[in-house]
């Protein structure tokens, strides 16, 4: 799909032909983010109304005590310290941004007054900068007025270096100036089409001024509001108990009418994800419960009881598994799978369109993960109820077969394939994780049918994940020919998540295997792309130089995507939960309810 | 006696520093790094991970921040732990109590189990009630406290749903139901960990009985025409109780091991589900102080047995 006919989709929506949800659905096929879809409607004169909220209540209070389950407790309570999403979740609960993202990509308001657009002034035609308007009339949960004061202090804090927030990759790049007392002026460098980072979501909550402006730089950690945490969120601090309990009361003065729904809240920590969903869906002694990353076997016999159901979220995180491009049993200058190096093998594209072809990820669907793990062919996700035009997968052991016979891969005496004195032996890993196990055993078996010898191993995932530079078995070091993994998009633009394939990201020993592309893969093409979507700013040219970007890696089966998988969270019965694929489980707490 | 005491307090001194040692080396040379989060997720630009270790003085050699370590221990300072960022002791202490009510509730009952059961099956050897009673006890020893654990939630949570399965320090009501409550959700943990305990002390308590009834002065005392109770209970027991009051000293570090498990299964927020999320998360410091807490007490749990067989048994002198 080419800008010209994004062109004309867009039109479509324009004239009403095309909802836009369906056009949505479409990008998000194509592997776009749903963010950036909505971004190019907006970008083509098809603003969206704010979306309406679900939320019915019709006064504040009077729902009880919301008990939340999250079998990894929160450790901390400041969001610019929150680095695991059950700490970004904790502070969810007081803090809140400018802006979170909805399911389907948009932006809803949340201490902004609106969300800024060309239309009205918020955003600069050149993309250099962007106008927020903070709502009015909101108060910290101590009284004090929130400002432009407290924005500003903000962009200070996450970019003061003796700090170390982890929150300094949205701020670092950007100026914040103050231009009234409920207006603030976001300035970037360079032209930036994604301008919606800073202020906004998982990074974008903002803490009181005057509660932490005097524990600046080195002296951040001792700042006692990092433990009772005074924000404008719908609810109110009472305790905090590290890894265990975080509880909250209603906040009576909250600044949208009727909201919240429930008196008080509770986040209880620890345990084990199938406990936790037994918790909700079989005794109910919990209402939801965070990150179920259960089989779905045994979810759909725990919903049997009828007490709750599963929320499947779809976001962007895909496990697949990466080809190695260079020599990982050569070294070279101390380091194996050097890029300097090709690898033996897959330098064969017939071998790599064979291996591609080997991967049954529709069996790895139906009998391992379920509802829990989508069988896709993109490596840019989400739901494929619209599959891209471009790529697709097949599986298919015949045709690889006829692949490798017709690049002159003749099958040896112990029916291994063999071409000029090399045999077709891979070496396979992967986590200990016992559906990635499942899913090796099944690879490995369709590559025995087309005389492919796979040998499997699994690395303890503490290793395994680690950035220990002096152990061979991180997945960063890739000393192997093919590995599996889940990797996560944290952002709800896809230019960061996208970076992992240029060729100036390759990790090596210089950068201490640091570097996000784990393949070695180099295409000047890529690169190219990579850098035009950096700087455009024109929606509709940036998604289609996505979609060419994700087109590239599947069509030189850089990596062969398997599933991608969705956030599950177990959720009471009666409760009701807007959740977002592109935000926390959090983000929208003020509309969460009870029916009655 | 008090120069015994002093001597084997010298003594615990070197075996301390010892252990100290050997844990921060091992921690060192594990893999794993408390900011590995920060590594992978690719919004976080590298240097913030540089600039943290460099702040919380990880990239220095292992002898030196042991010392480092080692110094401020010395001066009560028992470092902050880098995923919550709060002192190490504020989190022991909060966790502490949780996990010192369990295990002494858990223990009182296996006591309470033991005792009665232990004596009564060796005043009737081979009974039908001891070869009942055996045959519990070698089931109760043989079964870890995480399968028992995870069957009583099957059973009485979920089957019967009469117990809540997980665990909270902080209860919202008030007067009895507090108690109540406090009650209900701690019958489980403390019955899996006080049976496991009770099942091997009634073996032990039974055969330290028989060990003495068999004794001529048990005789005596029933040539006298005592009643049986008063010799089991004046006589007997008392005297075998000696070697079983050490034996439940040297368990007791046993038995906050066994704890770790159990605090994790039913969620009670105790220094044992602590030590777990810390070694999830690379928590160095606080896998330090939790576990050189476990390692004082096995340490002071030994003294105080050999201490308080000599002061049960008088033929033993301390030199």
């Amino acid at each position: 799909m080419n800008e010209q006919e994004l062109r004309q989709l867009i039109a479509k929506v324009k004239a009403g032909t095309l909802s836009r949800r369906a056009f949505v659905r479409m990008m998000v096929g194509m592997g776009l983010t749903a963010p950036l879809a909505a971004q190019m409607l907006a970008y083509s004169g098809l603003a969206h109304a704010q979306p309406a909220s679900a939320y019915k209540p019709t006064k504040r209070g009077g729902g009880g005590t919301l008990k939340c389950l999250w079998w990894q407790g929160a450790t901390l309570l400041n969001p610019h310290f929150a680095v695991g999403t059950k700490d970004q979740e904790g502070s969810r609960i007081f803090y809140e941004p400018l802006a979170g993202w909805d399911a389907d990509g948009n932006l809803v308001a949340m201490l902004a007054a609106e969300i800024p657009t060309q239309q009205n002034g918020g955003l600069a035609r050149d993309g250099m900068s962007v106008i927020w308007k903070l709502k009015k009339g909101v108060q910290w949960h101590d009284g004090k007025p929130f400002t432009a004061d407290d924005v500003v202090f903000n962009w200070e804090y996450a970019t003061d270096p003796a700090v170390a927030a982890v929150s300094v990759g949205s701020y670092r790049d950007i100026k914040v100036e103050k231009l009234d007392s409920h207006t603030v002026k976001v300035i970037f460098q360079k032209p930036t089409p994604y301008w919606a980072d800073a202020f906004v979501g998982v990074r974008g909550m903002l803490i009181p001024k005057h509660l932490f402006e005097n524990f600046r730089g080195a002296k951040s950690r001792e700042a006692p509001t990092n433990l009772k945490p005074v924000g404008t969120g719908p609810y109110k601090f009472v305790d905090f108990k590290p890894g265990d309990m975080v509880r909250g009361t209603i906040n009576t003065a909250y600044h949208e009418p009727n909201k919240p729904h429930f008196d008080a809240i509770e986040m209880k920590g620890g345990g084990d994800a199938i406990s936790a969903a037994r918790a909700v869906l079989q005794t109910g002694e919990f209402d939801y419960a965070w990150n179920i990353q259960v089989e779905d076997e045994i979810l759909l016999r725990l919903e049997e009881s009828g007490k709750g159901r599963s929320e499947i979220t779809p976001g962007a995180n895909i496990e697949h598994i990466q080809l190695n491009n260079t020599d990982p049993w050569t070294e070279v200058d101390g380091e194996r799978s050097s890029a300097t190096t090709k690898h033996p093998l897959f330098s064969d594209p017939a071998v790599r369109r064979a291996m591609a072809m080997l991967v049954d990820r529709a069996a790895v669907q139906k009998h391992i993960y379920g509802r829990t793990g989508i069988a896709t062919g993109n490596f840019l996700n989400n739901p494929p109820r619209f599959t891209s035009k471009n790529t697709r997968w097949e599986f298919n052991v015949e045709k690889a077969n006829q692949l490798l016979d017709a690049a002159g891969w003749k099958r040896g005496a112990d029916g291994i394939r063999v071409k000029d004195g090399r045999k077709l032996k891979l070496l396979y890993q992967t986590s200990i994780n016992a559906p990635r196990q499942k899913n090796q055993a099944i690879v490995k078996q369709a590559c025995q049918k087309a005389g492919i010898e796979v040998e499997v191993k699994a690395v303890t995932a503490s290793v395994y994940f680690s950035s220990d530079v002096a152990n061979p078995d991180t997945y960063t070091k890739f000393y192997c020919d093919m590995q599996m993994y889940t990797t996560t998009m944290p952002q709800a633009d896809p230019g960061v998540f996208m970076n992992q394939f240029c060729s100036w990201e390759i990790a090596a020993k210089a950068n201490k295997w640091q570097g996000r592309n784990i393949t070695r893969w180099k295409s000047e093409e890529y690169d190219k792309a990579y850098r035009g979507a950096e700087s455009e700013l024109d929606p509709v040219k940036r998604a289609a130089l996505f979609i060419r970007m994700n087109d590239l890696v599947i069509e030189n089966q850089v990596v062969v995507p398997v599933v991608y998988r969705p956030r599950v969270s177990s959720v009471a019965k009666r409760l009701r939960a807007p959740l977002s694929g592109w935000d926390n489980d959090f983000w929208n707490l003020r509309d969460w309810y009870r029916e009655g | 006696m008090s120069g015994y005491l002093l001597r084997r307090l010298l003594i615990a001194v070197p075996s301390v520093i010892g252990i100290s040692i050997v844990l921060f080396t091992v921690l060192a040379l594990a893999p794993g790094d408390p900011f590995e989060e920060l590594a992978t997720n690719p919004a976080i630009p590298p240097e913030v991970r540089a600039n943290l270790r460099a702040q919380f003085g990880l990239d220095d050699p292992v002898a030196v921040r042991y010392a480092r370590w080692f110094g401020s221990m010395l001066q009560g300072d028992w470092g902050f732990s880098f995923a919550s960022r709060i002192d190490v002791d504020d989190l022991i202490l909060q966790r502490l109590p949780v996990t010192l009510f369990v295990i002494g509730m858990s223990q009182v009952f296996a006591l309470a189990v033991a005792l009665p059961v232990g004596v009564y099956s060796a005043t009737r050897p081979y009974s039908i009630f001891d070869q009942i009673a055996n045959t519990l006890a070698f089931i109760g020893f043989s079964l870890p406290t995480f399968f028992t654990g995870i069957l009583f939630i099957l059973f009485f949570s979920i089957y019967l749903d009469w117990l809540p399965f997980v665990y909270r320090a902080d209860i919202a009501e008030t007067g009895w139901r507090w108690y109540w409550e406090h009650l209900r959700q701690s019958i489980m943990p403390i019955a899996v960990l006080g049976l496991f305990q009770g099942a091997s002390w009634t073996r032990y308590v039974r055969s330290a009985v028989l060990d003495v009834i068999r004794l001529d002065y048990v005789t005596t005392a029933r040539s006298k025409g005592l009643a049986e109770r008063v010799v089991i209970v004046k006589h007997v027991v008392r005297n075998a109780l000696i070697p079983v009051v050490t034996l439940v000293a040297l368990q007791m570090p046993a038995v906050f091991g066994g704890a770790i498990v159990t605090e994790q299964i039913f969620r009670v927020p105790g220094i044992g589900s602590l030590l777990i999320s810390a070694i999830q998360a690379n928590d160095t410091p606080v896998i330090m102080a939790v576990t050189f807490v476990f390692a004082i007490l096995v340490i002071f749990f030994n003294l105080l047995a050999d201490v308080l067989y000599g002061w049960l048994d008088p033929r033993i002198s301390y030199r």
